[in-house]
């Protein structure tokens, strides 16, 4: 068996590698459902924006579901202390998502545009709303949270839900919302034409340049950021005990894995490089590029609140010592061996059939596709 | 202090929100297989027909399960949000079962419930069926998973706390797969999924064939759902959560308040048909027995006692009395973990610590508990006796009732005269709504049963829940009421429209509703 510091570092990968599933593959879902009442102007329009998506957004979603309880496993106490001090955050977005099934579902089963037009707006609600919340979340983890830990460790989450709505949070939930747009948009180019395909290539421009923009003075602002460094004697092997450290609040600390660490220095690269591929791919039409591009700029987006928090997942602004850190916030030995295994197991195999699925559904969505299938179609 | 009221608010919400989502998912566990079985004949036999049976109840079957996966994202997420205690002090074992739903079944099932739907144009016959049984291979998994997740909450083998962490850490994994409580819902609740698929498909069948409509495609259906019932209600019965009763504890406190035993009685134990249950003088104001019966089913055997209400609690006492130096041990430990003496106290007692922290929702020093407090942690070991009492026999017959449709359903079905006996048919409409009903019913006795615990013996439900507020939890609780209500009667709206519209709904051309339409 690996040892628990390698196990450890793994889950911090694998949990990274699941949300970024879930950005790349929910994320395009809700690209389109954003992007829904703006880009499809007419009903058929809007058909062929769902229809893009409709055999996939279920299976999509399931990134979410695992990243969940990939969470649940392998950081229970990041899972019962985030989920629990963002209650109202953690609300507004599992509302929010109740749109998506019952929206991609029943919307076209009647035939009344009100009925139609009410549903759209709810699957707009469910692909703009949580992108937001997951970003301003970001935007908190990196200023620290008020929360803290009794002797029992039973959390206490002491902040309100509007104050994790502070500026730089809204410009990370900004720079999220941008990137899954423009994910989306990237989507759509590949599998429509005419009309929509025009005016999803702008929104992919817009949105695109929107968020090499944002990001970039995120990061300019995220200096001035002070950071969480731990200040006692770390054992990754210990058995984890938040209680057992302490924690300082640190000017520039966000920034030292980058000098310690050179070669993190490309990860944030990665998240300019791809945004500008995609960028480029989508002014010369070449639609299924500028979707890797997204996608890579995700991973460096992403990748960068991570490299800049590690090893803090989630710092604690009223209590430090509290911090929750991927040596102290984990389950057992066993159990995240037993998970590693596992996802060994199935995460490439749900990977050859996502692509098998997605391959059997290729080419454009077309309004002749629609008539075709009025009744069976979403 | 964790109050009661955001206690009971909180379980409340949890009541209310696994109801709902239990409305959507038995369904989706029946039908999922039983579009196997239409589709396979299809591939088979090459019949158009029954192409169109697959499609039409997979469009009824879709209508369901959107809120299926609704109601079952906050069931993934509200342990976390409102159980986040629970969450820290399991999520080792408890979490992992979860997480391993998500990448063996969930990914499974909806990832091919979308080629199901759009791949009827764009897959191989035998491309379509194969995804169709993955789909339904997928979903039942799925609720493997999260029953070897509960199961191990009735019934918690395999795992030890460990008082440096401060919670439960699993020690088997083996041992939670394959816990015999987890195995014995799986076929419980699966079955149960499998009458209701069949129910719905037999009842609006019969529907289609007393208005006289739709009669060779409700023919074919009513036969599939006969045949599938008939096997389904039998299973849930023989493989009800019977078989699990005796191996554990949790299951012998549910069995004395199901039953309604106030005192162990000599073996074979009777078994109360009918009873008025009164939990101040702790006895039945009436009861009507029959002799033997309880003994045999509950031991299978003569001569095994069954205990009583009251034996397990003097039981209880003896736990709640160690737990209490396992606490203080425990405690100890906490603040120094080289203490020698504690460390000997604890590994004494640590069996009972569960029982120790029953007493933490009277006292935050259970060493200074009164007998009082004692008394009252003694009472709350046993859940109430008469909504236990009825629950269950509600659901038990409903399930005779079940087994005795589809046996007439399936008898009239191989003689072939089912069409003519309009009683059947009209019996089999009357009769949709009431797996539904043994369902809920069901939930209850399993969960209600596991109280005062969230985890049987090791963690009280008033020490699981999160630091919220009030308000908080009164704000959620609105919200999840009123949405899901909101959605339920638009799901009802679809689902009552398609279904009254029939096979015509396809747009084939072939059917009642296309006739009318021109």
């Amino acid at each position: 068996m690996l040892d628990y510091e390698t196990l450890k570092l793994i889950w911090w990968v694998l949990v990274g590698a699941l949300l970024l599933g879930f950005a790349i593959m929910d994320g395009h879902d809700m690209g389109v459902g954003t992007l829904l009442p703006f880009a499809g102007k007419t009903d058929v329009e809007r058909r062929i924006m769902i229809n893009t998506v409709g055999p996939h957004w279920d299976g999509n979603q399931v990134w979410f579901i695992t990243a969940g309880g990939a969470i649940f496993a392998a950081w229970p106490l990041v899972y019962a202390t985030a989920f629990s001090g963002f209650y109202w955050a953690m609300l507004a977005v599992l509302w929010a998502l109740f749109f998506r099934p019952v929206g991609f579902d029943y919307r076209s089963k009647i035939e009344s545009p009100v009925w139609r037009k009410t549903w759209d707006w709810g699957l707009f609600v469910g692909g703009f709303v949580p992108p937001v919340i997951f970003g301003v979340a970001f935007g908190n983890l990196l200023q620290g949270v008020p929360f803290h830990f009794d002797n029992d460790l039973r959390s206490f989450y002491t902040g309100t839900f509007w104050a994790l709505l502070n500026p730089f949070a809204l410009l990370t939930g900004l720079v999220s919302s941008a990137m899954i747009t423009a994910h989306g948009a990237n989507y759509l180019m590949i599998r429509t034409e005419g009309d929509v395909y025009r005016r999803v290539r702008s929104a992919s421009l817009i949105f695109g340049t929107l968020t090499l923009v944002l990001f970039a003075a995120a990061g300019v602002w995220l200096k001035d950021i002070p950071g969480f460094v731990i200040t006692s004697a770390i054992d990754p092997n210990a058995l984890p005990n938040p209680l057992d450290k302490t924690v300082v609040m640190q000017a520039g600390a966000w920034m030292q894995n980058y000098s310690l660490y050179p070669a993190t220095q490309l990860v944030p690269t990665i998240g300019f490089a791809g945004g500008l591929l995609a960028l480029i791919a989508a002014k010369f039409h070449k639609p299924l590029i500028a979707f890797v591009g997204t996608s890579l700029s995700m991973l460096g987006i992403i990748g960068t609140a991570g490299v800049s928090l590690f090893p803090f997942i989630m710092p604690s602004s009223s209590d430090p010592r509290s911090s929750l850190t991927v040596w102290d916030s984990v389950s057992s030995q066993l159990t995240l061996g037993l998970m590693l295994g596992a996802t060994v197991i199935f995460l490439p195999l749900i990977i050859v059939y996502t692509s098998w699925a997605y391959k059997k559904m290729s080419g454009k969505v077309t309004a002749a596709f629609i008539h075709a299938n009025d009744k069976s179609a979403y | 202090m964790i109050s009661t009221e955001l206690v009971d608010l909180s379980r409340l919400q949890f009541a209310v929100t696994a109801l709902y989502h239990f409305l959507f998912v038995p369904l989706t566990l029946g039908m999922t297989f039983m579009l196997v079985i239409m589709e396979s004949t299809y591939v088979i036999t090459g019949q158009q027909i029954y192409k169109d049976m697959t499609r039409f109840w997979g469009k009824l079957f879709g209508i369901n399960f959107a809120l299926g996966v609704t109601t079952g994202l906050t069931m993934e997420f509200q342990f976390g949000t409102n159980w986040a205690y629970y969450s820290h002090y399991v999520g080792d074992i408890f979490g992992a079962p979860l997480a391993i739903e998500g990448l063996m079944a969930f990914f499974l099932e909806s990832t091919f419930i979308g080629l199901f739907f759009f791949g009827w144009d764009k897959l191989s016959k035998g491309e379509h069926l194969l995804v169709t049984i993955l789909t339904a291979i997928g979903s039942n998994l799925s609720a493997l998973w999260i029953l070897i997740a509960n199961g191990w909450m009735q019934d918690p083998i395999g795992a030890e706390f460990s008082y440096t962490t401060m919670r439960m850490e699993m020690t088997n994994f083996w041992e939670v797969m394959l816990n015999p409580t987890a195995q014995a819902k799986f076929v419980h609740t699966v079955s149960a999924g499998y009458v209701t698929a069949s129910l719905f498909v037999l009842g609006i069948s019969s529907w289609y064939l007393l208005k006289g409509r739709d009669i060779e495609f409700a023919r074919r259906s009513f036969r599939v759902a006969a045949a599938f019932g008939f096997a389904s209600s039998l299973s849930v019965i023989v493989l009800g959560d019977e078989s699990g009763y005796t191996l554990s504890e949790s299951q012998q406190t549910k069995l004395a308040a199901m039953e309604a035993m106030w005192h162990t009685e000599p073996a074979p134990a009777g078994f109360n048909l009918i009873a008025i249950p009164n939990e101040a003088t702790q006895s039945n104001d009436y009861e009507l027995q029959i002799p033997y019966v309880m003994g045999i089913i509950g031991t299978r055997s003569f001569t095994k006692e069954i205990p009583g209400i009251a034996e397990i609690k003097e039981k209880n006492r003896t736990r709640i009395q160690s737990g209490i130096l396992a606490v203080t041990a425990m405690e100890a430990l906490r603040r120094d973990k080289n203490d020698d003496d504690a460390k000997t106290q604890f590994e004494a007692h640590k069996a009972d610590l569960g029982y120790g922290l029953l007493l933490k929702k009277y006292t935050q020093d259970v060493a200074q508990a009164t007998p009082a407090m004692v008394q009252q942690a003694v009472d709350s070991t046993v859940p109430r006796v008469a909504p236990m009492f009825w629950s269950f026999r509600v659901m038990v017959v409903l399930g005779f009732a079940f087994a005795l449709l589809f046996t007439l359903s399936l008898y009239y079905t191989l003689r072939d005269t089912f069409l003519k006996q309009r009683w059947l048919l009209r019996w089999a409409v009357l009769m949709i709504p009431t797996p539904w009903i043994a369902a809920e019913f069901g939930w209850f006795v399993a969960e209600y049963g596991r109280q005062p615990w969230t985890i049987y013996g090791v963690l009280p439900t008033h020490l699981s829940a999160s630091s919220l507020s009030v308000e908080s939890l009164y704000g959620s609780l609105s919200g999840f009421v009123l949405f899901y209500t909101g959605l339920l009667i638009i799901e009802m709206y679809l689902m009552v429209k398609f279904a009254r519209k029939g096979p015509g709904s396809l747009g084939t051309g072939r059917y009642y509703a296309d006739q009318t339409a021109k």
